[in-house]
């Protein structure tokens, strides 16, 4: 019993690695993307599209064999598995929290841009102090949808070999012939996902004090 | 002696003209207001001076420095980006739905720009800001966010935010027109009281009975054109053009 929980102990801390990176690099990348997708260059608009399209449109499971076999097959060597999760997630999200941003941004009316130019300030400051703040209020409820499903996105690593809290959950069933490490598995994601909501429950009351 | 220039301007939009040819000069210590049938070009005229639309030919100069000009041969040149932002900071602009920043409280407002953009110290800039507040009998508000204040309340704080800044000219777009009417008489007094401090002021509007009183002049505009322009007296009361004398024919 205490060799299980340490397994899934181990498991869990993976499951959070893939979550915290993806959130660290894609949260700044899905802005940069946003911002491709509303430059005034078609060109780039239209790639950064495409690619919004593909994240979109296609299964991340799928995404990630492609990620992690394609340079394979292209360069004859492969790389770290846990990297490719990596990156397969944080391409895979930052398209979701590009169209996130875009959308938020998009909803900022015209007069703050013009009440921001007409008082003089730099393009950077209307869009780090006025801009900003703003449109992290209006997405707060559509972020928090979006984390969620990363929580339990996390589970999807092993496809590529990735021994994540799921992956060792049915091992372990296996072995044991006992629903039980999937069902504590199981727990993990709800208590998580628990603390996902409650964070953004919190963030979302600290920014009320305006509408 | 003149604060504003503006010689032979024009713009249009996809290829339609509104504005089709303005010319004015404005003094120091003058109120000028604007006047005319809505699509007339009043806003854009405002919106070229502050530097929110491209102008498409003409010229326009802002306490001797030149914003815009264009030569014998038609082609236009705005200042490079540095005169722009002088020029920029002469001017000041009240917008008819007020535009304040709803995640700042009043204070916040008002103080953004000084601290950012005068690089005012954050003492000064509050100290400045209260000053204002004060003098716009809005003292109990500086915590208060946009949200909570009333359509009057919220007008009287960008009044402020755009006086923070020492502008020589403060303009004016319909500042009563997204108010209730029983609140429209509080704005109109506070830029009574601008008046009588001889702040320079361009003020479009649709008050007539205001327009006239605290107006030394008055431009109606219709089409994209200045048509009548003269002492409000004069105006209003002897208006010359037949266009002018429809349009004043609605308001009586
Ligand atoms: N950004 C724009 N794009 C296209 N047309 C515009 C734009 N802004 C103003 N116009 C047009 O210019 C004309 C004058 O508008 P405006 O200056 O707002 O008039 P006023 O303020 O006198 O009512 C209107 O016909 C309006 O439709
Ligand atoms: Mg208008």
């Amino acid at each position: 019993m205490g060799q299980l929980l340490l397994q899934m102990l181990v498991g869990t801390i993976t499951s959070l690695k893939i979550f915290a990176l993806t959130l660290l690099f894609a949260l700044p990348l899905g802005m940069l993307v946003a911002k491709g997708r509303m430059s005034k260059n078609r060109l780039v608009s239209k790639l950064v599209n495409t690619y919004i399209m593909i994240m979109r449109g296609t299964p991340l499971i799928l995404q990630l064999i492609f990620v992690y076999f394609a340079p394979y097959y292209i360069f004859g060597t492969s790389y770290d598995r846990f990297t490719a999760v990596i990156v397969g997630f944080v391409i895979n999200y930052a398209a979701y929290f590009a169209e996130i941003y875009r959308g938020g941004i998009q909803a900022i009316p015209k007069g703050q841009y013009e009440a921001s130019q007409v008082l003089g300030f730099t393009k950077v400051h209307t869009f780090t102090h006025i801009v900003c703040p703003q449109v992290l209020k209006r997405i707060i409820p559509a972020m928090g949808n979006e984390v969620i499903t990363l929580v339990k996105d996390t589970a999807l690593a092993q496809t590529i070999g990735v021994a994540e809290l799921f992956r060792v959950a049915q091992n372990a069933s296996a072995r044991q012939f006992s629903t039980m490490p999937i069902f504590l598995a199981g727990v993990f994601y709800f208590i998580m996902n628990g603390l996902v909501s409650k964070s953004f429950d919190v963030l979302e009351k600290k920014l009320n004090y305006y509408n | 002696m003149s604060i504003i220039t503006v010689k032979d301007l024009k713009k249009g939009f996809d290829g339609l003209g509104v504005l089709k040819g303005i010319s004015f000069t404005l003094n120091k210590g003058e109120v000028l207001s604007i006047i005319g049938p809505s699509g007339s070009g009043k806003s854009t005229l405002l919106r070229c001076l502050n530097q929110l639309e491209n102008v498409d030919s003409g010229s326009i100069t802002i306490c001797s420095d030149v914003m815009v000009q264009t030569d014998e041969k038609g082609l236009v040149s705005y200042s490079d980006k540095k005169i722009l932002q002088t020029v920029r900071l002469h001017l000041g602009l009240v917008f008819q739905n007020f535009n304040l920043f709803p995640h700042m409280n009043v204070l916040r407002n008002i103080t953004e720009a000084q601290m950012h953009v005068l690089k005012t110290s954050k003492e000064e800039a509050e100290k400045n800001a209260r000053r204002l507040l004060n003098k716009l009998g809005l003292s109990d508000k500086e915590k208060a966010y946009p949200c909570q204040l009333s359509g009057g309340q919220q007008q009287r704080v960008s009044i402020a935010r755009a006086l923070a800044l020492n502008p020589e000219v403060l303009c004016f777009d319909e500042p009563t027109s997204a108010l209730d009417p029983e609140l429209t008489g509080e704005i109109l007094r506070v830029i009574k009281d601008l008046a009588k401090e001889k702040m320079t002021m361009i003020v479009v509007t649709h008050e007539m009975a205001f327009a006239r009183d605290i107006s030394d002049r008055v431009i109606f505009m219709d089409d994209g054109l200045i048509v009548e322009e003269g002492k409000p007296e004069e105006l209003f009361n002897n208006p010359k053009n037949v266009r002018t004398q429809k349009f004043l024919q609605r308001y009586e």
